[in-house]
């Protein structure tokens, strides 16, 4: 009797036991899985893409201490300055122990040797994203983002002449161009525009944090949330750079709801008339 | 003194490291940079945290070099100190559950340890081999998102915001709620160093001739499981939850307890038996 | 890039507009210029910032300013602005903004120099001035009491200024920052046209073909004319050039078709060398084609030369400073330049015409205004030097380009001057006036436009691009110059004299004829003892003025007072010993003239803050304080006359008597409170008075203690409308006519002269300029172009190595000059131990020395610093990264600066630009104090410094 009451006891209390787990397990995966949804944070420079940054960082803070001890650093009386990467605490809404810039706060100044990221030891920034043909650091390659204007907000489309953001560029006339137009309605002043290059801007927030409207006009978003993608089907006819995304068109398979049905099948139903 | 000197000197461990660590990203000091998920020592040596490797690595990432070699470097060096020498030499949260612990003597809140039916002292492994399972299912290391340890270490160097919180939960939780709650039974970071440690070298010694039984020893320790020996057998506290903390050494006036170098000629058969180790 | 951008131009020159020139403006933009809406008002102004002169309406809600819009009916913005003039109403309520006197005191609430700033009284403000300016007349004559006046002055501040300084204390030592920023263009006025300021207007850039900036960023400068500019350039990309002529490439340079970067000082040189390619092309220079037009010339112009040995416009040996050790012999290297210097080799060959060749010692006298009629065969000699070969090789500046390229440019440049048919406007703003030879540099641009027959024509002429906003309407039209009275009168002319006498009621021969303490004077002065009272209004003198570590130590340690009137407590309110709360710019009444002659005028929107009061307030306060008896007495000057007896000013109080003055009669009733000015009513109840504060006029509800302690009631009649009538009444009928003062409130500004109603667009010019058709219609002339202005009209006769006083002198009236005159290096130069040149200049987001913008938090949050714009390779060279501190130090001193390498300024190897709005890098320290030896504008283009690892 003893030993099957004992043997029931054991059994409910594995039972228990591994519903309890698996309860736990659920909880801890929902909770992991929330805080790493927080989409609109800019990383360092090299950043893997933001799912493989987060498996990938070891939340060890070298880089933010890169940062903020880099030799150029200093104020004028040789106190520090507050560093551009800071590590994510409790209540920055971001995943916790990991390193990110807000521009308007601290811009990333594109140091040319780019202390932050020799010194990552996981992989997480990924040295040889952003090295040169000579294989020398070139700040000049690093995505941390993508600059976007606010047509609405910004005051150069008023035709106010201000192109802060295109002066604070450190890729100016690159990352960031003036389009000239004319101002139809002064009939003798020229709207001097930004356009932001995805191709060259680095988003190191030095327009954002440079921009003059009360909150910035131009600012910047994560790569992935701040692009579209036309989809490798179609290439510009007369762009051979452009043609060359044929390399990624794959096999071509499609099912919506017009084709998911069978053909014979569809066929087969009467037509109403 | 004499009565305090491990702790003394484990309180000198933990600040000093804290310091460097703060000194690192304050004052750009080179000696210890980074967190405890991965250092540099003397700005070259990496180190790493194993168990936090493990995840990374379970959450699908292939590590760098640097991480895996600083993994592999504290793993042996617990394997031979005592692997969860981490937990009472280094780990600064040790200093918020011995305060806790402390308090709640003081506070006469410190009654026998409640047999709980789902926090047992082994639950803590559970916990281990659910975070690796939570990061490979995620992507992401499941441990260190939430883990006080590298919150309250992260705080001490870059700021604590929001994240104090969660060192006052422990605090609160070890206090008011289990006694040695989170060291004791939750921690899977102190469970990985248990496992590392199983069969490491240092080890506290028992000599039964000496001992008068005061069982001091026992009302100090934080794992008081693993000395099962005392007045008992003239052994080595062999059980891999032993911190090596050198808090029955201190108390016992009797020259029952010491540090040596443990004898694998007369290795029990219970360390690192995990069975064994809930009361 | 710049290939891309010109491109694109091209492109979008979809629609090639008409000239813009006389747009209609719609007409709801017209409305008055006063409209209430619900519950705030608008009300038309003139920007505060620089000398572009945007018009802006100011919206007002319960007493105070909430919002800005460019004006839509104001001809220069047409309703848009830069980020400056955006943040218009964001200057003005900043957290530390003076709001009262503050005196240094011991703990016993005594004056002390050494003590700390405390609040106190403006009646106690007034005491503590009244007592030392009446220590300094004691000790020093009338030039121990000076004034750093400033272009910023409202016309009415300046005038009042200026009376109670010339007319009061008969001392001359008044000088606005305008000295810094406009001097060499205004001695090349005169000494070319012989009366100041532009000939075009802003309407050339519309009309234009060719814009040439020379020493000009105007895209940051001037960004909406710079937006103007290239609108321009949109309507016509394959027809309109733009060139830009620098010693470092910026912003400017972005869509300019050829960007030449020279090596300082050279634009001589550039300006010579087009110059030469006129002369020797041209037939009668011994060329084979047309290019001279030779009939303008023969009946506009004359050619003149002048002396080069006029040094450099330092300290002279036997000054009392020097004397006494207080330079360094570091310092002394470069200052023993202004007595004698080498004719260096780069030099030699443009000096020899005037009898100077290589290792020449040249023994400098003291800078003179002084020239001479000389031959067009004399001219001609004089450019004879200047082949492309000699200078594309002394004036590239970027070691890093070929000197193939860069003599093609300089033709390039040549050919699009002198195309026939091709109109060009030469553009320059610092770079040609702060320049040791900025009056000669100034000079030069008009011969090259005078010899095509470019000047004085719509789209046609050299245009000097004021800095200050009011540095054409108060610095220079009111006078506020040690040397000059308003309308372009000198106060070394007894007519002239007599004239202002006789309006101000003062009896003959109360001015003083001496007007020679300039605004690096009355720094020296200071330094040397005799300035022992100095008042800095409206500018920050000590952050401003190059080697400020030798004024700043003069100001702290010397027994003296240094006083400083401001909205903000900057570097000159800290080395003050008192310091007084301002109103800003729309808490009163005022008026600017912009750099096209356009006067523009605004009502007081809003009351002061705390107990500010105006400037001009301040002035006429302070004018209470003295009598006859105190002022007008015999007064010591410095020198000798010629018959060995002391300088001195006659006693005239006997004559004042005469007048119906008493002895103890205040310069308040005599300059600001007569009989004329009191015909200037109160009018609240009609425009442009009604509805409107007058803190000045009706006291306000502030209630703010006055200077006798008693709440100030207001001075009872039209202050401001007397002040600006009377000066205007000296040049209504003399070229500078202004509209009467209620018109400006009605209109968006006019151009002077403004005559019959009518702004004028084009000066000199028959067809638009009305003085001179009249001067031509006198003459009898039938030419397109009357060159009326008065001054030196008479000269001798000689070649370029002097004058030959036995031909006696040669008038020639209603003619301009042609300057014949050489490049020549500057006195510092870099040298293995300062290798660098260094260019100091400003940046777009902030104005002059921060004071104002550095408080508004975007245009803070832009630039928060400034920063040492360096070449890539120099910075390598020199172990410095990006974005590292860095030491710039001069022989005079150093400051740490930020490295940047990319960016908005990219320099040339051999060259750092660094910015002097930031007072923590306080360039200024680094800066010479050389100047032109004529105008006396500092050089702050060119020093030598080295550039080391902070």
């Amino acid at each position: 009797m003893a030993t099957s009451n004992n043997r029931r006891k054991f059994m409910a209390t594995t039972f228990q036991s591994v519903g309890l787990t698996a309860l736990g397990g659920l909880l801890w995966s929902g909770y992991s899985d929330e805080v790493k949804a927080s989409p609109l944070v800019l990383r360092p420079p090299a950043a893997l893409p933001e799912d493989d940054f987060l498996k990938a960082c070891i939340k060890c803070g070298l880089c933010a201490e890169a940062c903020v001890n880099r030799e150029s650093n200093q104020n004028r009386d040789g106190s520090q300055r507050k560093g551009t990467l800071q590590m994510a605490k409790g209540g920055d809404h971001r995943m916790i122990g990991t390193p990110f810039f807000v521009p308007t706060d601290v811009p990333c100044y594109m140091c040319d040797d780019v202390p932050c990221v020799p010194v990552c030891p996981s992989g997480a920034l990924d040295m040889p994203s952003i090295l040169n043909e000579k294989k020398e650091l070139d700040i000049n390659k690093a995505k941390m983002g993508l600059a976007v204007v606010h047509k609405e907000s910004c005051i150069a489309f008023w035709g106010i002449q201000c192109d802060a953001c295109y002066r604070a560029c450190p890729i100016m006339d690159e990352a960031i161009t003036l389009e000239y137009q004319k101002n139809e309605r002064t009939g003798k002043h020229a709207f001097l525009l930004p356009v932001v290059h995805s191709d060259i801007c680095t988003g190191c927030g030095l327009c954002e944090q440079a921009c003059v409207t009360e909150k910035p006009a131009i600012f910047v978003l994560p790569i992935e949330q701040a692009t579209g993608v036309a989809g490798d089907h179609y290439v510009k006819g007369w762009d051979k750079k452009d043609q060359q995304r044929v390399q990624n068109a794959n096999e071509i398979h499609t099912k919506n709801e017009r084709s998911k049905q069978d053909a014979s099948e569809y066929l087969n139903m009467e037509v109403e008339y | 003194m004499s009565n305090m000197k491990y702790l003394l000197l484990r309180r000198v461990t933990q600040m000093t490291l804290l310091v460097l660590y703060f000194g690192a990203n304050a004052y750009g000091w080179h000696i210890l940079e980074g967190t405890f998920g991965a250092s540099r020592l003397f700005g070259f040596i990496p180190l790493a945290d194993p168990y936090t490797t493990v995840q990374v690595l379970a959450s699908g990432f292939v590590l760098g070099a640097d991480v895996l070699l600083g993994a592999l470097l504290i793993t042996v060096f617990y394997m031979i100190v005592g692997g969860r020498a981490f937990c009472s030499w280094v780990c600064p949260i040790n200093m918020v559950t011995d305060l806790a612990n402390w308090l709640r003597r003081k506070l006469k809140l410190d009654k026998e340890e409640v047999n709980y039916r789902f926090l047992k002292r082994r639950t803590r492994y559970w916990i281990m081999v659910l975070g690796i399972v939570v990061s490979a299912v995620v992507g992401v290391a499941a441990f260190e998102v939430l883990s006080p340890i590298t919150i309250m270490q992260r705080g001490i160097v870059f700021g604590f915001g929001a994240g104090i919180a969660v060192i006052i939960a422990i605090f609160l939780f070890d206090l008011f709620g289990v006694k040695n709650g989170w060291c004791g039974h939750l921690c899977p970071l102190g469970a990985a160093y248990s496992v590392i440690g199983s069969k490491s070298l240092i080890r506290v010694k028992h000599t039964h001739e000496n001992c008068t039984n005061c069982m001091e020893c026992k009302v100090v320790c934080p794992e008081n499981q693993v000395l099962h020996m005392i007045n008992k057998s003239s052994i080595a506290v062999t059980d891999g939850d032993c911190t090596n903390c050198g808090r029955c050494i201190d108390v016992c006036n009797d020259n029952a307890l010491e540090f040596g170098v443990r004898s694998f000629m007369k290795q029990e058969t219970r360390s690192g038996d995990f069975s064994h180790t809930s009361k | 890039m710049s290939l891309k951008r010109r491109d694109f131009l091209k492109n979008s020159a979809v629609v090639a507009a008409a000239s813009a020139v006389g747009i209609s403006v719609p007409k709801d933009l017209k409305a008055a210029a006063t409209t209430a809406e619900s519950d705030w008002r608008w009300d038309k102004a003139a920007c505060r910032f620089c000398g572009t002169g945007c018009g802006i309406m100011l919206a007002t809600k319960g007493g105070k300013i909430v919002a800005v819009k460019g004006d839509p009916a104001a001809p220069v913005n047409r309703g848009l602005n830069c980020i400056k003039g955006y943040f218009n109403a964001k200057i003005m309520y900043g957290a530390d903004r003076l709001k009262t006197p503050l005196l240094r005191m011991n703990d016993k609430g005594e004056f002390d120099k050494k003590g700390k700033f405390k609040p106190v009284s403006w009646q106690r403000a007034f005491d503590e001035m009244e007592k030392h300016a009446k220590k300094a007349l004691k000790a020093s004559g009338p030039e121990g009491v000076a004034v750093f006046a400033s272009g910023q002055y409202t016309v009415m501040e300046g005038y009042a200024a200026q009376k109670m300084m010339k007319g009061g204390f008969r001392s001359n030592a008044i000088d606005p920052n305008a000295r810094h920023c406009m001097a060499s263009a205004v001695v090349g006025f005169y000494q070319t046209f012989g009366i100041d300021e532009p000939s075009g207007c802003y309407d050339d850039i519309e009309i234009t073909d060719t814009i040439v900036t020379w020493g000009s960023n105007m895209a940051e400068m001037h960004p909406i004319l710079w937006s103007r500019v290239s609108d321009r350039k949109l309507s016509n990309p394959d027809k309109v050039k733009i060139v830009n002529i620098q010693t470092y490439t910026h912003r400017t340079c972005d869509i300019g078709d050829i960007n030449i970067i020279f090596s300082p000082n050279t634009d001589l040189a550039l300006w010579n060398y087009i110059a030469h390619e006129i002369v020797f092309r041209d037939k009668k220079g011994g060329g084979s084609e047309e290019i001279i037009d030779w009939d303008f010339v023969n009946e506009n112009l004359v050619f003149t030369a002048g002396p080069a040995n006029i040094g450099y416009g330092m300290r002279r040996a036997g000054e009392k400073s020097l004397k006494e050790g207080k330079y360094s012999d570091l310092e002394m290297e470069t200052i023993k330049k202004e007595m004698r210097k080498k004719v260096s080799a780069k030099e030699a060959p443009a000096l020899e015409p005037f009898g100077y060749k290589e290792g020449d010692t040249m023994q400098n006298t003291a800078g003179t205004l002084k020239h001479w009629h000389i031959s067009f065969e004399e001219y001609k000699k004089s450019l004879e030097p200047y082949t492309l070969d000699y200078v594309a090789k002394i004036a590239k500046g970027d070691p890093n380009e070929s000197i193939e390229d860069f003599k093609k440019k300089l033709q390039a440049l040549a050919d699009l001057y002198i195309e026939k048919g091709r109109k060009v406007v030469s553009f320059w703003t610092m770079g040609m006036n702060q320049h040791t030879r900025g009056t000669w540099v100034n000079t030069l641009s008009y011969n090259v436009h005078f010899m095509l027959n470019k000047q004085a024509l719509p789209g046609n002429g050299a245009f000097s691009l004021t800095g200050q906003p009011s540095a054409c309407g108060t610095a220079r039209e009111v006078g506020t110059f040690c040397h000059r009275l308003p309308a372009d009168m000198m106060v070394k002319n007894p007519k002239h004299r007599a004239k202002v006498e006789k309006v101000w009621g003062l009896p003959a021969g109360t001015l003083n004829p001496v007007g020679n303490q300039h605004i690096m004077k009355i720094h020296r002065d200071i330094e040397d003892g005799v300035v022992k009272f100095a008042w800095v209004n409206v500018c920050n003198a000590y952050q401003d003025s190059a080697s400020a570590t030798h004024w700043i130590k003069a100001a702290r340690e010397m027994d003296n007072f240094i006083v400083t009137s401001d909205g903000y407590p900057g570097i000159s309110a800290k080395v003050s010993d008192l310091v007084l709360p301002s109103a800003m710019i729309y808490e009163k009444w005022g008026a600017y003239g912009n750099a096209e002659r356009r006067t523009q005028h605004w009502r007081q929107q809003v009351l002061p803050v705390g107990d500010a009061m105006s400037d001009t307030w301040q002035w006429v306060e302070f004018s209470k304080r003295f009598t006859v008896k105190d002022l007008w007495g015999e007064q010591p000057l410095r020198g000798k006359n010629k018959d060995g007896t002391p300088k001195k000013l006659p006693n005239v109080i006997a004559d004042a008597l005469k007048m119906g003055y008493k002895e103890d009669t205040t310069m308040y009733e005599i300059l600001f409170a007569n009989e004329k000015a009191k015909s200037y009513k109160v009018a609240t109840d009609k425009f442009p008075q009604k509805g409107f504060d007058n803190s000045e006029v009706l006291g306000d509800s502030r209630k703010v203690k006055g200077s006798d302690g008693k709440v100030f009631e207001g001075y009872g009649f039209m202050i401001h409308e007397y002040l600006f009538e009377e000066y205007a009444s000296f040049g209504r009928g003399h070229g500078h006519d202004l509209a009467p003062f209620e018109v400006y409130h009605k209109v968006r500004g006019l151009k002077w002269p403004v005559v019959d109603g009518k702004e004028t667009q084009w000066r000199f010019n028959v067809k638009y300029d009305p003085y001179a058709a009249k001067a031509a219609k006198e003459s009898g002339s039938k030419s397109t172009h009357a060159f009326y202005g008065p001054l030196a009209k008479n000269l001798l006769q000689g070649n370029l190595l002097g004058p030959d006083k036995s031909k006696g002198k040669k008038a020639l009236k209603n003619k301009a000059k042609i300057f014949a005159r050489p490049y020549m290096d500057p006195p510092e130069m870099p040298d293995e131990k300062y290798d660098t040149w260094l260019c100091t200049g400003r940046v777009l987001e902030h104005w002059h020395s921060g004071t104002m913008t550095m408080r508004v938090p975007e245009l803070f949050r832009a630039v928060p610093e400034a920063l040492c714009y360096m070449h890539p390779t120099d910075a390598k060279a020199k172990g410095l990264k990006r974005g590292e501190l860095a030491w710039v130090e001069s022989r005079r001193g150093k400051v740490k600066a930020r490295i940047e390498t990319r960016g908005r300024n990219r320099p040339p190897q051999g060259l750092v630009f660094v910015p002097w709005f930031d007072e923590k890098v306080f360039i200024n320290k680094v800066c010479l104090d050389a100047t032109c030896p004529m105008s006396k504008q500092t050089d702050y283009k060119k020093c030598a410094v080295s550039i080391k690892k902070a």
